[in-house]
């Protein structure tokens, strides 16, 4: 029981991790990124190059892989995202698709249509016992990073002076920019730290699950259900919905097999019915 | 970019409508090989192995068979039955092939069945493992293997090795269903007790809950079974599940420790015992031969056993053609294929005439470490093992 | 844009809307020109058939998108079931007429989508851009884990086996060559065409257009916006649901990957890269999809690269050029034709507005600016 509940979060933090530039991005400047995937994909991927084929730590690849997938979506941000600002949804989620199979081809080309594992260092193998219940020492440890990812996410937004600008502009980019915030680098800024911990993400979840050049599509719909129950507007909200999936998910397919897999989507489709602006969200105010 | 075919079209548009009423049985100087197969998509590992492999044998034994030049046409259906259906048709009418191959998966299989029962087309399964494949259309043969036929041995050695409380775990479609069943069947012939079957849907990221779920049954072990090249998530999860620590046994078909992955799966893994058709490590010197000219051919691939599917499907192909003197009329090619012997990378395999299916050696295997490298190493065969759920 | 129809007095524009409706010349040449490629390319009838059922899926979301301004990612799921409706009762039927039939069978697939959509437009009136594509995507979601858990009905995961039909009308056996199933596909989606067009240039049509132009307003004359949203969102269903019927004749098979995320994704792909809103944008894009992937997904890159390199003058052949281009070749093949489709998609974002119907017209309009003074 106590198994499953733990198993569940760390898949709900994974998720997480992996969604909330996602859902910052989203609520900041309205902007659909269903290639967010991918950069998580890139994060990865270059996570399992780094501990299989150099046998580096894989303390040194979660930093790498986040500042990798940072720099590659500050890149991406400055030369092809900044031009789709103005352009409707659907502009976006078209853009978006295309960059995911560009970037699902990319790699497929590079490393391969196989399922990419790695191998961890023996101490995070392995499982021990609390309060009687078995708890793998992998999970723990995603779920000791997210934690502690998710209170310093908290921290930057809601007490500095970057928290509250992005606040801010998020609430009402016209007013914010009137009042001398530059949104456009705080954008800029968040959508590298957004990819970054997607990529973060993306390293973190090789040790979990499969890695594939499928990923970025076979997860999109996780992070659209993450953001259409745990609304835009704070970073609460995705977290608690995250935690919500990840437990539902693996509580369900647990306890009720023949019915697990619809658990998560009846969810979505009940909470956009009942909360459309998402379950976590404040009032709006917009 | 157009597709050749385009063009040829315009010239043949009149002559194509007079002889729609059926194929044409002209005596070509060019016998074309239309493979189709999951190039892309999760299924894409199995249509790259075919199609490497398939390439290898035709590099080695040239393209000349019996007077006739061959020429290989790989199609991708990307995992979707309506395109592999559509594939197929194009490839007889179109492309003019002579024979079909490939087919990654149960469904993709079945959809071609009626092209090539209308057609008369000869279609070589090289993957799909579902029994009850080649009953659909008396035109397919196969060079793979069945569920049944890979898992019954290793239900029975369970059974006599001391294992007497089994759950099951099989992804949740046809092959997974007929492991299942096979499993069940011969466990408890010889005296086991299956607790519980689980079924993981096809398309799954995580399968800590049902792990757990078997893992809290407490039996004596586990029999896994996943498509292949989805075995690499299942086993580090069964790794992390500590199934070997609460002195569980991790037991399966070859599938889960796909020879391709199980370098990347990590030496969690040693001890794990399966049953399979074929492996990389099969002692004999066809076997060398072959695993040596695919790495050449292939760096950065192993051959598995859909490698194996491919090479025996294009050498069926050959040796048919050598019996009919060329000739590509689909009945009597499945006629000359029926009985056909021969000896393969993975041992003795033959065609079973009545059901058209394969018979070969299964073999008993233990995941062990040679050369710093995994390998699934046999110690026991179950000889000419035909599938046990055909009359 | 509306300021210059307040400006225009009602003759003229009642004159406009109605030229709307009539037949123009390039589409008779149109139907004249998709009917004889019967004659013109007899071994491509299957591709050709599989270009009209998707070209009849897109124009189901060109019926919501285009013109009520709806986003959807769940139109296959409508697909979907149209597709194992018609499935299921072919192999009920048992290959004999009545429900064996193919055209019962569309019946069917239409009704039962069209009764799903009927019931789950009510979720989509609600809410924004973003909910309702996240809304259609969950319905859809859920539609293809019950096929997938049904499996007594529809085999699951391994798609559903054994829909045979009877000939159609009686008389035309569906043959390996396609014929009858292109002929039959065509004739089900010039009709489908046809009441499209008609209902989209008749009154409610025009309702339609100011809904998607402005829903407040649309409220404020009086349109009733949300009985016409799901009108609307109702045929569309229907139409994807004959969609998904046919595929399933023609094919003789129903699977989950029928009713997948991806066929909804990719035909709104094929919508936009056609052109919303002009009936024909979809028809279109789907040739022009499906003619791109087929050529990428056959093409032999190595020969190519071959025949490039003996042709490479000596000055030229020095690092990189060769191994870039061996890389470009390498990246033609089969395995992934998804590069190119996503940089066309990247692209045409980027610098073409509104497909290729939108590109054709800019080049019309710069061609002959004189006929298009009064263009909003």
């Amino acid at each position: 029981m106590l198994t499953i509940l733990f198993d569940g979060i760390a898949y709900g933090m994974l998720l997480f991790i992996l969604g909330i530039g996602l859902c910052i991005t989203l609520g900041l400047m309205n902007f659909i990124n269903l290639a967010h995937g991918a950069f998580a994909m890139a994060g990865g991927y270059l996570a399992v190059v780094m501990m299989n084929s150099y046998g580096i730590s894989i303390y040194w690849c979660l930093p790498a892989a986040f500042v990798f997938s940072a720099l590659l979506g500050a890149l991406l941000e400055r030369t092809l995202y900044v031009h789709l600002y103005d352009k409707s949804h659907l502009d976006q989620v078209l853009f978006s698709i295309g960059l995911v199979f560009i970037a699902m081809a990319i790699v497929d080309y590079a490393m391969g249509a196989n399922q990419q594992i790695v191998n961890l260092p023996p101490s995070l193998e392995g499982r021990i016992d609390f309060l009687g219940a078995s708890i793998g020492v992998y999970r723990l440890f995603v779920i000791a990073i997210c934690g502690l990812l998710t209170v310093g996410l908290q921290f930057v937004l809601a007490k500095t002076r970057f928290g509250s600008r992005l606040r801010a502009a998020v609430d009402d980019g016209r007013a914010a920019r009137g009042l001398g915030i530059n949104v456009t680098t705080i954008f800029a800024l968040t959508f590298a730290v957004g990819s970054g911990l997607a990529g973060l993400g993306g390293a973190l979840s090789t040790g979990i699950i499969s890695l594939d050049p499928t990923f970025p599509l076979k997860y999109m719909i996780y992070f659209l259900i993450v953001i259409s129950v745990g609304g835009t507007t704070t970073i609460t909200g995705p977290f608690f919905a995250s935690i919500l999936l990840g437990v539902a998910d693996v509580a369900g397919k647990y306890y009720v097999p023949a019915v697990g897999g619809f658990i998560i989507y009846t969810i979505m489709v009940a909470v956009l019915i009942l909360r459309p602006q998402g379950l976590f969200t404040r009032s709006t105010s917009r | 970019m157009f597709h050749k075919g385009f063009f040829k079209g315009i010239l043949g548009a009149g002559v194509a409508l007079t002889l729609a009423t059926g194929l044409p049985a002209i005596a070509q100087e060019t016998v074309k090989v239309g493979l189709i197969l999951p190039m892309t998509g999760a299924s894409a590992s199995t249509g790259r192995q075919i199609e490497a492999a398939a390439k290898l044998f035709i590099a080695q034994n040239g393209n000349k068979v019996a007077g006739k030049t061959i020429e290989l046409i790989v199609k991708d259906d990307q995992g979707t039955a309506d395109m592999s259906k559509r594939l197929a048709q194009e490839l007889v009418v179109n492309d003019k092939v002579s024979i079909l191959g490939g087919f990654g998966l149960t469904p993709l299989a079945l959809a071609v069945g009626p092209v090539a029962t209308q057609a008369k087309v000869p279609a070589i399964i090289m993957a799909a493992g579902t029994s009850m494949i080649v009953d659909q259309s008396p035109f397919f043969v196969r060079t793979s293997f069945t569920l049944p036929q890979n898992t019954t041995p290793i239900a029975v050695w369970s059974a006599k090795n001391g294992i007497k409380k089994v759950v099951t775990l099989v992804s949740d479609f046809g092959p997974g269903l007929d492991a299942e069943k096979s499993f069940k069947a011969g466990f408890e012939a010889n005296g086991g007790q299956v607790i519980e079957q689980l079924r993981a849907p096809l398309a799954n990221p995580d399968f800590a809950a049902f792990l757990q779920k078997a893992k809290d049954l407490k039996p004596d072990a586990v029999f896994l079974f996943v498509p292949s090249g989805q075995g690499a998530t299942l086993m580090k999860q069964v790794a992390e599940r500590g199934l070997a620590q609460a002195g569980i046994k991790v037991i399966g078909t070859g599938d889960v420790t796909d020879d391709d992955l199980l370098n990347s799966m990590g030496d969690d893994l040693i001890g794990m015992i399966t049953s399979h058709n074929y492996s990389t490590d099969h002692n004999s010197p066809e076997n060398a031969a072959f695993v040596a000219a695919f790495n050449k051919a292939n760096p950065n691939m192993r051959p598995n056993f859909m490698a194996a599917g491919g090479y025996d499907g294009m050498a069926l192909i050959y040796k048919a053609l050598e019996k009919t003197g060329g000739s590509t009329d689909g009945v009597k090619l499945v006629e000359a294929m029926k009985g056909l012997a021969w000896t393969s990378p993975r041992g003795p395999i033959s065609i079973d005439p009545a059901t058209r299916d394969i018979i070969q050696n299964v073999y008993i295997r233990k995941v062990e470490k040679k050369n710093g490298q995994l390998y699934n190493v046999e110690f026991d065969t179950i000889p000419n093992f035909k599938d046990p759920t055909h009359k | 844009m509306s300021m210059s129809h307040l400006t225009e007095n009602s003759a003229g524009a009642s004159s406009r809307l109605l030229s709307a409706a009539k037949w123009r010349w390039y589409e008779i040449a149109f139907w004249i020109v998709a009917a004889s490629l019967f004659f013109v390319f007899p071994t491509r009838l299957a591709l050709l058939t599989e270009i009209v059922t998707l070209g009849l899926l897109a124009l189901s979301i060109d019926l919501i998108l285009g013109f009520a301004g709806i986003v959807t990612l769940g139109q296959g799921a409508f697909f979907g079931l149209g597709a194992y409706a018609a499935g299921i009762a072919a192999k009920y039927g048992m290959g004999v007429a009545p429900l064996s039939d193919p055209i019962v069978g569309l019946l069917i697939a239409g009704a039962v989508a069209g009764a799903v959509g009927f019931v789950t437009s009510f979720l989509v009136l609600r809410g924004s851009d973003l909910t309702r594509l996240m809304v259609t995507l969950g319905v859809g979601l859920i539609f293809a884990e019950v096929v997938n858990q049904a499996r007594s009905i529809t085999g699951g995961a391994d798609g559903l086996q054994g829909v045979m039909l009877s000939p159609v009308l009686g008389i035309f056996d569906f043959d390996l060559y396609a014929q009858t199933a292109y002929v039959y596909s065509l004739g089900t989606l010039f009709v489908l065409f046809v009441i499209a067009r008609v209902v989209m240039n008749s009154s409610f049509g025009l309702s339609l257009k100011a809904i998607k132009g402005n829903p407040l307003r649309s409220r404020a004359i009086g349109i009733p916006v949300n009985p016409r949203l799901i009108a609307t969102y109702t045929l569309a269903a229907a139409y994807a649901g004959i969609a998904g019927g046919l595929l399933a004749q023609t094919t003789q098979a129903a699977s989950p990957d029928m009713i997948a995320f991806h066929r909804s994704a990719d035909t709104l792909l094929i919508l936009v890269f056609g052109g919303a809103g002009h009936l024909y944008g979809g028809i279109i894009g789907a040739v022009a999809f499906r003619l791109m992937q087929d050529a990428f997904s056959s093409g032999s890159p190595d020969v190519w690269l071959a025949a490039v390199l003996n042709a490479l003058p000596s000055f030229l052949n020095f690092w990189p050029i060769p191994n870039v281009l061996t890389v470009i070749f390498g990246l033609m093949g089969p395995k992934y034709w998804s590069l190119w489709l996503g940089l066309v998609l990247v692209l045409l974002v980027l610098f073409v507005r509104g497909g290729i119907l939108g590109l054709v017209q800019s080049i019309y309009v710069r061609i002959f600016p004189s006929r298009n003074k009064v263009k909003p």
